[in-house]
């Protein structure tokens, strides 16, 4: 299941370890995490659902799920898809019941800072990026490594040269976290916020798990750049292990070098499926169609030609009927749509794949950025719910800012700028002579962003922009004016 | 709709075409006839043979300042740009991403752009790099067909 050679990636595999899974003694590498390391083992099952046991594998691949919640070393609902493996591990099946006591013994660390940002992705680096020139910046993800979902896309960014246009992702991850740990940025890595509250003040409660550590945070202003989770699809047997969110699978084989399976099938030929199909494919993984219930190729063309090149077909107007399988993805049936979106009798086709990645959208995870009191409001072309901001990417409770997916499905590029934006509004205050100068460089950013919401794919964000900043304005009107 | 648009598949009648002359010394053709909001090409190229009017247009490649260089193949995010000359054989160099790399000399199958082998082609030159650049060769009828390679 490994991959050993890559023709973009080179894998840098730590030492070899080994761990015990259910009693049994496994290999892993240092720097994969428990569920990568199980799946090398070809351990597909990670946990059962707690009413009908359900076998799950894992779905998201980035801790937004909970279809891989194992208990490590005593600790119960351990995210395996983000929490790194170690030496003499023991892993087993999570207790079907809930512990009575999550935490028995922890530390507690209190922090105070000027600007706490959560997410270390694009939007969450390039913003402590630029507030850190003026303010004390904390960084906190609950990810081992910063980079966000940019250390999977191994593909070339489009846009501009300033918006590192032509480069890798994986390269842009790096280039970004090596420039924040050049400043004075202090990182919290494998810490989750759970918990906002308003003390007069804003305040952040944050665990690191693994270390039974918990952060009370108080924080001057907050920017909430917590990304996207990948959207569920109706089907017969959509939980079966093997059916995966499209970009756990680019996790699994881009950053952890493990192959999903042998031959797949992808839902969706939007950018993501698209690309997700080159990169199966550059894996050296099979891929059997992309099945798309609209009418055309929702993703570049460019990405779509790529892989059509390559001999993959693209099924507009289909979608995917059933999954099936037992206890583990075997096969799919797709068959066409009409224009009400009903299956067309008779137009089956049966699909042998052993796994199954839904590229169907995104949504803002907004668990955190709602606990605020911001206001939150459902927007579709913004990809769900969202909280309403302003240009400056400020929400309608001051000083908590949003950045990135969280504010907008949208690219890694504009999620870039937004970062900067916002970590730079964000220390106006704290900036006693530079006002002027943030100012030029935040509008050099909006004009940015302008320019790259102004073809065809800049339809759709550009709208929801617009309904979010007008309905920021009518909300924050109106509250001037009672 | 085009068929591009459903099939992810270009028609040349959807491209701006070089003429004989032009293909003979060796052009880059750029198979790009969506808006989206890139331009690397144009910085990319030594003899701005390419230009756009804004990041998101399409662009616009000038045949005739066009040498045939390459560069913009590399830089290309959508690995859509390919150099094609044709004289007595047609040779075309193509963005190739994958393991392993086929060495000069060496006979492979020339696909188009559904993926179909079309024809067999001998590899001229094996460029590497970030986005390594293949050189085939095929027959001169395939010099708009043949857009990629499987290595038997």
């Amino acid at each position: 299941m490994r991959i050993i050679e890559h023709p973009i990636i080179e894998f840098k595999r730590g030492r070899k370890i080994h761990f015990y899974y259910n009693g049994k003694k496994l290999e892993a590498y240092e720097g994969e995490t428990i569920a990568a390391a199980l799946y090398a083992n070809g351990i597909k099952i990670l946990s059962k659902s707690l009413r009908k046991g359900r076998p799950r594998g894992f779905f998201c691949g980035i801790g937004k799920c909970s279809s891989c919640l194992m208990k490590v070393n005593g600790i119960p609902n351990v995210r395996t898809c983000i929490t790194l493996i170690k030496e003499g591990d023991v892993v087993e099946d999570n207790d079907m019941v809930l512990p009575e006591k999550e935490y028995p013994e922890c530390k507690f660390t209190k922090l105070n800072t000027d600007i706490a940002i959560v997410g270390g992705g694009p939007a969450g680096l390039s913003a402590a990026i630029e507030a850190a020139d003026y303010a004390n910046v904390l960084l906190i993800d609950e990810n081992h490594r910063l980079g966000g979902q940019l250390i999977k896309q191994t593909h070339k960014f489009f846009g501009s040269k300033k918006e590192k246009a032509g480069t890798r992702g994986i390269e842009i991850a790096k280039e970004l976290e090596d420039e924040v740990r050049k400043k004075n940025i202090k990182i919290l890595l494998n810490t989750s916020v759970i918990g906002y509250y308003d003390r007069g003040y804003h305040f952040l409660v944050a665990v690191d798990k693994m270390n039974r550590t918990v952060y009370e945070i108080k924080a001057g202003k907050i920017i909430f750049a917590t990304g996207a989770q990948e959207n569920m699809l109706l089907f017969d047997g959509n939980d079966l292990p093997g059916v995966y969110g499209a970009g756990g699978v680019q996790t699994l084989m881009n950053v952890y070098g493990v192959k999903p399976g042998n031959v797949g099938l992808i839902v969706g030929a939007g950018n993501v499926g698209l690309i997700l199909a080159y990169q199966l494919l550059q894996a050296d993984v099979e891929v059997a169609c992309i099945v798309e219930a609209m009418p055309k190729i929702g993703g570049y063309f460019v990405h779509a030609a790529k892989i059509r090149r390559c001999g993959v077909p693209i099924y507009t107007g289909h979608s995917i009927k059933k999954a099936y399988g037992n206890e583990h993805v075997e096969g799919a049936i797709i068959a066409k749509l009409d224009e009400k979106w009903n299956f067309i009798e008779g137009s089956e086709k049966d699909i042998k794949c052993d796994f199954i990645c839904l590229a169907v959208g995104l949504s803002p995870t907004i668990r955190l950025i709602a606990q605020t009191g911001a206001d939150i409001l459902f927007i579709n072309e913004a990809g769900g719910w969202v909280a309403l901001h302003n240009e400056y990417m400020e929400t309608t409770k001051p000083g908590i800012y949003v950045a990135g997916d969280l504010a907008n499905i949208e690219e890694a590029s504009t999620a870039m700028l937004e970062g900067k934006i916002a970590g730079l509004h964000a220390v106006i205050e704290f900036a006693k002579n530079d006002k002027t100068k943030i100012m030029e460089k935040i509008k050099e950013y909006m004009e940015d962003l302008e320019i790259f919401r102004q073809g065809y794919f800049g339809i759709r964000p550009k709208i929801a922009k617009e309904k979010i900043w007008r309905k920021y304005h009518e909300k924050m009107g109106n509250r001037r004016n009672s | 709709m085009k068929r591009w648009e459903i099939e992810g598949i270009v028609e040349l009648k959807d491209l701006e075409l070089p003429n004989e002359e032009q293909l003979r010394k060796g052009v880059a053709i750029i198979e790009c006839v969506q808006e989206i909001p890139c331009n690397p090409c144009v910085d990319a190229c030594p003899t701005n043979a390419i230009s756009m009017e804004n990041i998101n247009a399409l662009p616009k490649i000038d045949y005739e300042k066009c040498i045939g260089c390459g560069k913009c193949i590399e830089v290309c995010p959508g690995l859509a740009i390919f150099v094609v000359k044709v004289n007595e054989k047609a040779l075309i160099s193509l963005p190739y991403e994958f393991l392993p790399l086929p060495k000069e000399g060496q006979k492979v199958k020339a696909l188009d752009r559904e993926g179909k082998e079309i024809c067999d082609a001998i590899v001229k030159k094996v460029k590497k790099g970030k986005t390594p650049v293949i050189t085939i060769e095929v027959p001169p009828q395939y010099a708009m067909e043949a857009r990629n390679i499987r290595i038997a």
